[in-house]
């Protein structure tokens, strides 16, 4: 018998498979904090946007549902309750004292009470909101074109993205939560079916689902809609902002185009 | 070789079995595969649920792994696949991570990055997607241009003889001699099913996924079902590769290791004769 040989075979390449799987993985792992390797599969993301760009016309819209196919139970997910002080004083009355600001490299910086968008011409879309999860729910929007306001502040030629400001802390780790924001170029900024929605499924905006006011952009990934909506930016370049990759999510490594 | 002393006198042939193209697009897979299967892991693990239709029906999934309720001081790991319960502890719905026993899909082992990380694992999963995808067009441009793909389809000949094929497979006898020289029919259609059936739809739900994608070629996503039928039809394509790569490896194991991977590396393949009627 082998085992007298002191030699076990199949033991012996069971250990060496799981010694050969163990070190391929840790491999993996390491590449996948590796500088060199990040940057080079982050290239994909180029190609992806570039590629989507492409076939994406500007007037493409994302599908619209009809009543019946509303979601019941419409997922709240991110922040869902936000405790920040500020946010928790407009909250108290009801948003009253609520502006929304909208500035930087635009011609006429201006602010909008609810009450001020909610007189300005609406888009009502019934579409699916798809989480960078997996998972996807159905809910009926109704609120401002994007476009409207932009329109209104005049961009300056050399805006290219439209940042967004947000009332909430997203705790993420123990060295402190930070400020959800959010960015869009100017295809999908301008897009019609991008709206600041403060209705949902024919009510005002839930407190979970970004109350007063939060971004749709139809074409992209659940992150990008901007909840708690507060202040709006026009910049040339977005890398001095926070994390510098244009969102939240996007410094924690997520593609900044969430089309895909 | 056992067969050379059998035999006495060795009648070995060489034949030039594997193209150059066919050895390079299919090593190239076989990265591509391997991280898109792990990374796809990383990626349903966000989210261990599969639905139907045109959006998540979370109380009534057709696949579900999560730990049982009420378990945490012994964690049970719980997958749901069409209304029925089976205990997956250690593997699916709970396993350990760092000696602790944790509530994940898949286990770690089998994710990339091993750690929960589903940005990193979507960066993996696109990045190797590009990859697989423009190997794969190299693959079938080759095999349509060259005639390989004809290769692939099984003739009337052959699908008559398909049980025969199948019971000398199950006795783990293979062709030899002249007939080695071409797929048998099981081959084809393994092959054909693979290549031209499951990976393109594969593709295709994984592209359904994608909100861009379904703005621009709205029909993709409602030829499928909806986008959470996508995302199912996605994992059971993926299901069906990996069981396709199980009895591959089987095979390649069963018939002859150091021929067959000669044979996708240099191209060239070793045909054992034809067993007389009384060798056995």
């Amino acid at each position: 018998m082998r085992v007298d040989k002191g030699f076990d075979r199949r033991g012996f390449l069971k250990r060496a498979f799981v010694l050969g799987g163990t070190l391929v993985l840790a491999g993996c792992d390491q590449l996948s904090s590796a500088d060199w390797f990040r940057r080079m599969l982050f290239r994909a993301e180029s190609l992806t946007r570039t590629t989507q760009r492409a076939i994406l016309g500007p007037n493409d819209m994302a599908r619209e549902y009809s009543e019946a196919d509303i979601s019941p139970d419409f997922k709240p997910n991110g922040s869902i309750d936000p405790q920040d002080e500020d946010y928790l004083a407009l909250s108290a009355n009801g948003f009253q004292d609520w502006r929304l600001k909208v500035g930087g490299l635009v011609e006429r910086p201006m602010e909008w009470s609810l009450a001020d968008l909610r007189a300005m011409p609406s888009r009502t879309q019934i579409t699916r909101h798809d989480c960078v999860e997996g998972w996807n729910c159905i809910g009926k929007w109704k609120g401002v074109p994007l476009k409207a306001l932009l329109d209104q502040v005049g961009l300056k030629p050399e805006a290219r993205y439209i940042v967004f400001y947000c009332a909430d802390t997203l705790e993420q780790t123990l060295a402190g939560g930070a400020k959800y924001y959010e960015s869009l170029g100017l295809p999908d900024a301008e897009h019609a079916q991008t709206i600041l929605a403060y209705e949902m499924n024919g009510g005002t905006l839930p407190v979970a689902h970004g109350a007063p006011l939060r971004l749709r952009v139809e074409r992209q990934l659940g992150y990008k809609m901007a909840k708690y909506v507060m202040r709006i930016e026009a910049v040339a370049d977005f890398s001095a902002i926070d994390g510098g990759n244009g969102g939240f999510w996007e410094d924690r490594g997520y593609e900044w185009y969430a089309g895909i | 070789m056992s067969a050379i002393s059998e035999e006495g006198v060795p009648r070995r042939q060489l034949i030039y079995r594997h193209r150059l193209v066919v050895r390079v697009t299919h090593w190239i897979n076989v990265l591509c595969i391997t991280v898109l299967l792990m990374s796809g892991m990383q990626i349903f693990n966000a989210h261990p649920a599969l639905y139907l239709g045109q959006r998540s029906h979370f109380d009534s999934p057709v696949l579900a792994m999560r730990q049982a309720p009420d378990t945490d001081d012994n964690p049970v790991g719980v997958t749901t696949i069409l209304g029925h319960d089976f205990t997956t502890t250690g593997v699916l719905g709970v396993s350990r991570e760092n000696g602790a026993s944790v509530e994940r899909g898949f286990p770690s082992w089998a994710t990339l990055p091993s750690f929960q990380d589903l940005a990193t694992g979507r960066r993996w999963h696109f990045f190797f997607a590009w990859l697989f995808v423009a190997n794969g067009l190299v693959y079938l441009a080759w095999s349509l241009a060259s005639g390989h793909l004809r290769e692939l389809v099984p003739n009337r000949d052959q699908l008559r003889h398909i049980g025969a094929s199948i019971w000398e497979h199950m006795r783990l006898k293979f062709p030899r001699g002249d007939e080695a020289r071409h797929y048998n029919v099981l081959q084809k259609l393994a092959y054909f099913g693979i290549a031209l059936v499951v990976l393109p739809l594969l593709v295709l739900a994984g592209l359904a996924m994608s909100p861009g994608i379904d703005a621009a070629f709205p029909w993709l996503v409602d030829i499928l079902g909806g986008r959470q039928t996508a995302r199912t039809i996605h994992f059971v394509c993926a299901t069906l590769v990996v069981l396709f790569i199980l009895v591959h490896l089987a095979m390649v194991l069963i018939s002859g290791v150091f021929n067959n991977l000669r044979s996708m590396i240099t191209g060239n393949y070793v045909i054992q004769p034809e067993e007389k009627s009384d060798a056995r």
